[in-house]
């Protein structure tokens, strides 16, 4: 058959399948929304296998499938998918650990709805195949039958490489290391490891069973795990030059950002990571079986729109606050949150005030917050970031009476490697300045991926950055030149 | 993991442990701490290193037993493990020549002193402490102190040693004679009197906060003081500050924080447990 027949035949295979296109997504069971608020048990049950399978008939097979290219880490999907119609579900979870490690936390965490799906063609027309959900399906789904996924390592090169930082970036640049034959030891900085997969994200969205399976599997492969090690306090990064062959830098983005407004010191006003960090980490919700207290706040409110606002708003009515409220200072089109954590966070009932912005946190006269105040906004021209500028009205002020606050606003550089590791070279905001290609900073040897490099992102981005770099990290150390990069005319990127 | 390789009761509510961390004591500086976890459902607390041993490969540190952790930690015994220890933390105390300079420690905040005593002495400097205590049988380290130190000067309230007085009164003799540095360590209101002593004579004295903590790197922001009517993380700005910049009222109202969960926490633990040995 000549090319041109060859597209046409597909081209009608297509025709055929899109007839049978199903409008909407198979529907994902949740707990109940009042009940949830009261524990920390997981939000999104998951599909059963014959919701599944109804999910994936709705994939229209493309022959050039364009959801693929919008996965940062460029997931199999349509191989994936066509697995699950098999009933190959342990199958599919194994196609998908071709490219994603953690389709387990992946499908629960990452914004589909910005990437796979949004490219999605059946979404064009309706809702996209809900590639997401099945991702999770087939991971939940192999780790149930508790067959464990064996990777075919390649022979020991003889090469070391040190990972800093067990968080999404550092799991992933270590396991493709592992598998590529290098040995690899990863420090981790707490007592635990996952970084935000641990002591970040909860238990009601990523349960922490789920982490530890997937650390496990890595030191299966044959990674060293050191916790409680900071490199920049007990090794310098120039340290482990000196004993490895290389190093990756995935330590994230670490410093919570503060508004510096009056009363931010108050007592009863937490960072986002704080708060996050007794929860999830130190498991403050079971005090006192577990040590770490948390201030449980009757009233409480969060400060921001992102993934870890909501995570905190929500995390806060799970330890008995009776009113949790974010205080957003764009309206809700601008929340940077996940629109399916907004709309669970709504469906738990939390306040949304937006179009609001703190001024200054009160004292209650003995140390401790008593009220909130804040302005009111209105959306201006739009800024650098393209968003519209919020700008308050004046004599808007009012106050939110709590007994809680919680800065979720972002983070900043963590400053331990940076001001320990000479000629690393930064840029303004104090973030390690990388090759986009291959994670190479400033010194050879030394690369970086993740929240280190760009700030504050997703799991998923810095999984990427993590594969990226692990494919230099071995091409540097194997003596292998850079594969030849675009032309001005546009020439495709080779696949890593 | 790290081993208990000696425990010393010190005061009946003071104990001194070595611990078997290797890498810590190579690389760990005076002024730094360290985090300590005792078992899986413990929480972290940061203290303050009291010795540094790289030959023998160990950290002292010295606690008091003030609630569940420090009071379960002294119920520990040599050959048991702590389930994590991560350091080195904090910036290290910066040391150079600077003259004469006077330690000043309250309490268990003589342990840390006596690296930092140590570094300073082998910089050239000539180094006098005041350590103080309500009476004599509470004094800590004060051989080791005697031994590193050009001159200790001891006081209790009771008068049992030493000069009768807090440490401010003998501080103040010393500020006459000509100090170029104070570094104070101990409860914070201690550090806070040292502090207004030493303002008049506008000696610079740096004091060790000791917020409370969690990670300690820095990622969480509990250790938030205000220095300088600016926001600072004790555990990578600090521990060590300029102590006339120093909003102690903050300081001491953030350690409260937990008093309730605190309270029910020790009594908990001491209705679960027998009585001490």
């Amino acid at each position: 058959m000549s090319e041109n027949e060859e597209q046409s035949e597909e081209k009608q295979e297509v025709k055929r399948e899109r007839r049978k296109l199903i409008p909407d997504k198979v529907a994902m069971p949740h707990q109940d929304p009042i009940e949830r608020g009261k524990n920390f048990d997981e939000v999104a049950l998951g599909y059963t296998v014959e919701q599944a399978l109804e999910e994936a008939e709705r994939c229209i097979l493309c022959p050039k499938p364009p959801c693929i290219k919008g996965c940062p880490v460029e997931v199999p999907i349509r191989e994936f998918i066509e697995l699950i119609r098999d009933n190959d579900f342990v199958g599919a979870s194994r196609k998908i650990k071709e490219t994603n490690l953690l389709p387990a936390v992946c499908g629960r965490v990452c914004p589909q709805e910005d990437q796979c799906e949004k490219v999605c063609v059946v979404g064009k027309k309706f809702e996209p195949v809900s590639i997401g959900r099945l991702e999770r399906f087939a991971a939940d789904y192999e780790r149930e039958t508790g067959e464990k996924a064996v990777f075919k390592l390649a022979e020991s090169t003889g090469k070391r490489v040190a990972v800093v930082g067990s968080g999404p970036a550092g799991i992933t640049a270590a396991a493709e290391l592992a598998k590529l034959g290098h040995s690899v030891t990863m420090y981790e900085a707490l007592h635990e490891p996952g970084g935000v997969l641990i002591y970040g994200i909860p238990e009601f969205r990523l349960p922490k069973a789920i982490v530890a399976d997937e650390i496990r599997a890595l030191e299966d492969m044959g990674v060293e795990i050191k916790t409680n090690v900071v490199i920049g306090k007990l090794f310098t990064i120039a340290d482990l030059k000196a004993e490895f062959d290389a190093v990756f830098i995935g330590t994230g983005a670490g410093l919570p950002m503060f508004m510096n407004i009056d009363g931010e010191n108050l007592n009863g006003v937490y960072s986002a990571n704080e708060f996050l960090s007794r929860t999830n980490l130190m498991k403050a919700y079971e005090f006192p079986e577990f040590d770490t207290p948390i201030k449980v706040g009757k009233k409480v409110t969060v400060v921001g729109g992102g993934n870890v606002a909501m995570d905190s708003v929500r995390t806060a009515l799970r330890l008995g606050a009776e009113e949790a409220t974010i205080v957003y200072r764009r309206s809700e089109e601008e929340l940077p949150a996940r629109i399916e954590e907004v709309h669970h966070a709504k469906e738990e009932q939390i306040k949304f005030d937006l179009l609001t912005s703190p001024i200054r946190i009160i004292d209650n006269g003995e140390g401790w917050v008593k009220a909130i105040e804040c302005i009111r906004m209105e959306l201006g021209e739009p800024d650098d970031s393209g968003r519209r500028r919020p700008i308050p009205i004046e004599g808007s002020e009012f106050q939110i009476p709590c007994d809680l606050v919680i800065m979720a606003i972002g983070t900043n550089s963590n400053p331990i490697i940076p001001e320990t590791t000479k000629d690393l070279e930064l840029n303004k905001w104090g973030y390690i300045v990388t090759d986009e290609n291959t994670g190479k900073t400033s010194i050879e040897g030394v690369y970086a991926g993740g929240d280190i490099v760009t700030g504050s992102a997703t799991v998923i981005l810095a999984m990427g950055a993590g594969r990226k770099s692990a494919n230099a990290v071995h091409r540097f150390l194997m003596g292998i030149p850079e594969p030849e990069l675009e032309t001005e005319e546009g020439k495709e990127q080779p696949v890593n | 993991m790290a081993k208990i390789l000696e425990k010393r009761k010190v005061r009946p509510d003071v104990y001194y442990i070595r611990l078997d961390t290797p890498d810590i004591a190579e690389h760990a500086k005076p002024g730094q701490f360290v985090i300590i976890r005792i078992h899986k459902n413990g929480e972290r607390i940061p203290i303050s290193l009291a010795d540094i041993d790289p030959e023998r490969g160990s950290i002292s540190l010295m606690y008091m037993t003030v609630g569940k952790t420090s009071t379960e930690l002294s119920t520990l015994e040599v050959g048991d493990e702590i389930k994590d220890v991560v350091g080195p933390l904090g910036k290290p105390s910066h040391i150079e020549k600077f003259g004469r300079v006077a330690l000043v420690g309250g309490g268990f905040g003589v342990a840390p002193l006596y690296p930092i005593a140590k570094a300073l002495k082998a910089a050239g400097n000539e180094v006098v402490t005041v350590m103080g205590a309500r009476n004599e049988d509470l004094l800590l380290y004060e051989n080791e102190m005697a031994a590193t130190c050009d001159e200790v000067l001891i006081t209790t309230d009771d008068g049992s040693k030493g000069i009768k007085g807090v440490v401010t009164i003998a501080l103040e003799e010393e500020l006459k004679k000509g100090i170029d540095l104070v570094i104070a360590i101990g409860p914070a209101i201690m550090m806070k009197f040292v502090c207004k002593t030493t303002e008049p004579h506008k000696v610079k004295t740096w004091v060790s906060l000791n917020p409370i903590m969690v990670d300690g790197t820095g990622m969480c922001g509990a250790c938030r003081v205000s220095v300088g009517g600016q926001t600072k993380f004790g555990c990578i700005d600090g521990p060590e500050f300029d102590g006339h910049e120093v909003d102690w009222d903050l300081l001491m109202s953030r350690q409260q924080m937990y008093l309730k969960e605190e309270k029910e926490a020790m009594e908990l633990y001491e209705c679960n447990c027998a009585p001490a040995s």
